[in-house]
């Protein structure tokens, strides 16, 4: 089963949210996102200052077999992407919701159509099932 | 739901993630592609392989049938218990598919050939050899593994049937001994050593469990087209198709236009490929950040081209690929290559990309990619 933190929000196409103090967020893809993109090999994030619209593609993670697109649920400008993934792409597979963290804003708020850890898990159940 | 392979439980048990490939239902991989991957360059790993499709042709009127069927010539097998690299045509010389032909005696031959493929190969062949009068049979009743890496043949001794066990450590390179239902041939998929084991499916599970028992690694499809990149093999569908011929596709040397006189199906369309080469697929080595996919638009000094197939590689830590580009095309050229609506550059390389482990090509130390 995949990991779903209760303290993050979440969308249906797989990214998490975090809220951080003073209007900033941290956001990433998910425990289920990842495994179902198997080992990745090339992380692309946003440079600090760039605009964010809610809906914006702001990174593409690419594994082997393929590249995907990560879809901001909230608009805002980005303080900074994780650096360390240019070189340690598998963060985000080891560790999607800690060190595999991919950007973090300073904005929204968070829109209220998003999901909170129990929702998330149903709508996971419903859409594997 | 899809086909099944005999092992496909044993897989299902092993916690494979599990995909569509051509109808069937085949492990991508176990747990990390790149970590069998790995496995398979520095000790031994194994595939399912049994939706490949294994045919038989029997009759005096093979070998004939053969001659005139695949652009390759199999009278160059000097012998039974030789396999060849060939390539199947139509008349205008485009690839119906490319397969491995198994010389097992003067009125035996057989074909292993893609999963993809192996319903409009079968209707072509019969419709052939009904002409010829050689007999046509599809061995759905066998199984086939591929023990692939530099450990491969060394741990895979044990799981062999004895009538196998002297012959095979002696096999050269293309090289197959058999006995019974049992085929073990010296080639492969992944540009290392190994055998490709043909078996009854009845035998399969016992013999995939062996295997692992001998430190032999599950490996998906995941990695084996990673490992067939890296070692410059060509993928049907991908790299060969009904559009393109073989000398535009990386695999004109296995057209034996030698002796003049075979009457091979598509020669005449060759003949007048070779007078006026197009283009033609070389490797790639992308020099900025970022993946190579097959589709992509290249624009190389000659005019446009196409990424066939791209990937990462692991054994490179970059990412590389094959591409159609204009005839004249030279190695040590830089392209750029349109990767996701950026422009990227790519350095035009000859494959193989990787051989017994390492690159084949000096890599800049300047490098921007991983």
């Amino acid at each position: 089963m995949s990991q779903i933190p209760d303290d993050l929000q979440y969308t249906r196409s797989h990214e998490w949210v975090r809220t951080l103090a003073n209007g900033r967020f941290e956001m990433g893809i998910t425990d289920h996102a990842q495994s179902a993109l198997g080992d990745l090999v090339f992380v692309e994030v946003p440079a600090a200052g760039r605009a964010l619209a809610a809906g914006e593609a702001f990174a593409v993670v690419e594994s082997v077999k393929a590249a995907s697109d990560v879809y901001s649920p909230l608009a805002g400008t980005v303080i900074g992407g994780n650096a360390a993934l240019a070189s340690r792409p598998e963060l985000v597979n080891q560790d999607p919701y800690g060190e595999g963290w991919l950007v973090r804003i300073e904005g929204g708020p968070p829109a209220a159509a998003m999901l909170d850890a129990a929702a998330y898990a149903s709508y996971l159940a419903a859409e594997t099932k | 739901m899809g086909l099944k392979t005999p092992l496909h439980g044993v897989h299902a048990a092993a916690g494979a993630k599990i995909i569509d490939f051509g109808g069937w239902e085949m492990p991508l991989h176990y747990g990390s592609q790149i970590a069998e991957h790995l496995a398979v360059r520095s000790g031994a790993g194994m595939f399912d392989v049994s939706h490949m499709g294994v045919i038989d042709l029997r009759g005096p009127a093979a070998r004939t049938l053969l001659r005139e069927l695949l652009a390759n010539d199999v009278a160059r097998l000097a012998q039974p218990g030789r396999a060849q690299y060939a390539c199947m045509l139509r008349e205008d010389g485009g690839i119906l598919d490319d397969l491995i032909v198994y010389f097992a005696a003067d009125d035996w031959y057989r074909l292993v050939v893609n999963a993809a493929t192996r319903s409009k190969d079968l209707a072509w062949i019969r419709a052939a050899a009904a002409v010829q009068g050689v007999g046509v049979t599809e061995r759905t009743d066998l199984a086939m593994i591929a023990v692939q890496g530099p450990q491969a043949r060394a741990r895979a001794a044990s799981a062999l049937p004895h009538a196998c066990r002297d012959a095979a450590p002696a096999l050269p390179r293309f090289g197959f001994t058999m006995a019974a239902d049992w085929f073990v041939a010296r080639t492969g998929y992944t540009g290392e050593d190994g055998y490709e084991i043909i078996l009854p499916a009845t035998e399969a599970v016992r013999t995939w469990e062996t295997l692992l028992a001998a430190g032999v690694a599950p490996a998906g499809l995941g990695c084996r087209d990673t490992l067939r990149l890296e070692a410059g093999l060509s993928l049907y569908g991908n790299d060969l198709d009904e559009s393109h011929h073989p000398l535009e596709s990386g695999v004109g040397w296995t057209v034996a236009f030698e002796p003049g006189e075979r009457a091979f199906v598509g020669r005449s369309a060759l003949e007048s490929a070779r007078r006026a080469p197009g283009s033609v697929l070389v490797g790639l080595l992308l020099e900025d950040r970022g993946v190579l996919r097959a589709h992509q638009a290249i624009a190389a000094a000659n005019g446009p081209g196409i990424v066939t197939s791209g990937s990462f590689s692991p054994s490179l830590n970059r990412s590389i690929g094959l591409a159609r580009v204009p005839a004249g095309t030279d190695t040590g050229e830089q392209v750029r290559v349109d990767v996701r609506g950026q422009q990227l550059a790519a350095r035009v390389v000859a494959p193989p990309f990787v051989r017994n482990g390492a690159a084949t090509f000096s890599l800049a130390p300047a490098e921007s990619s991983r």
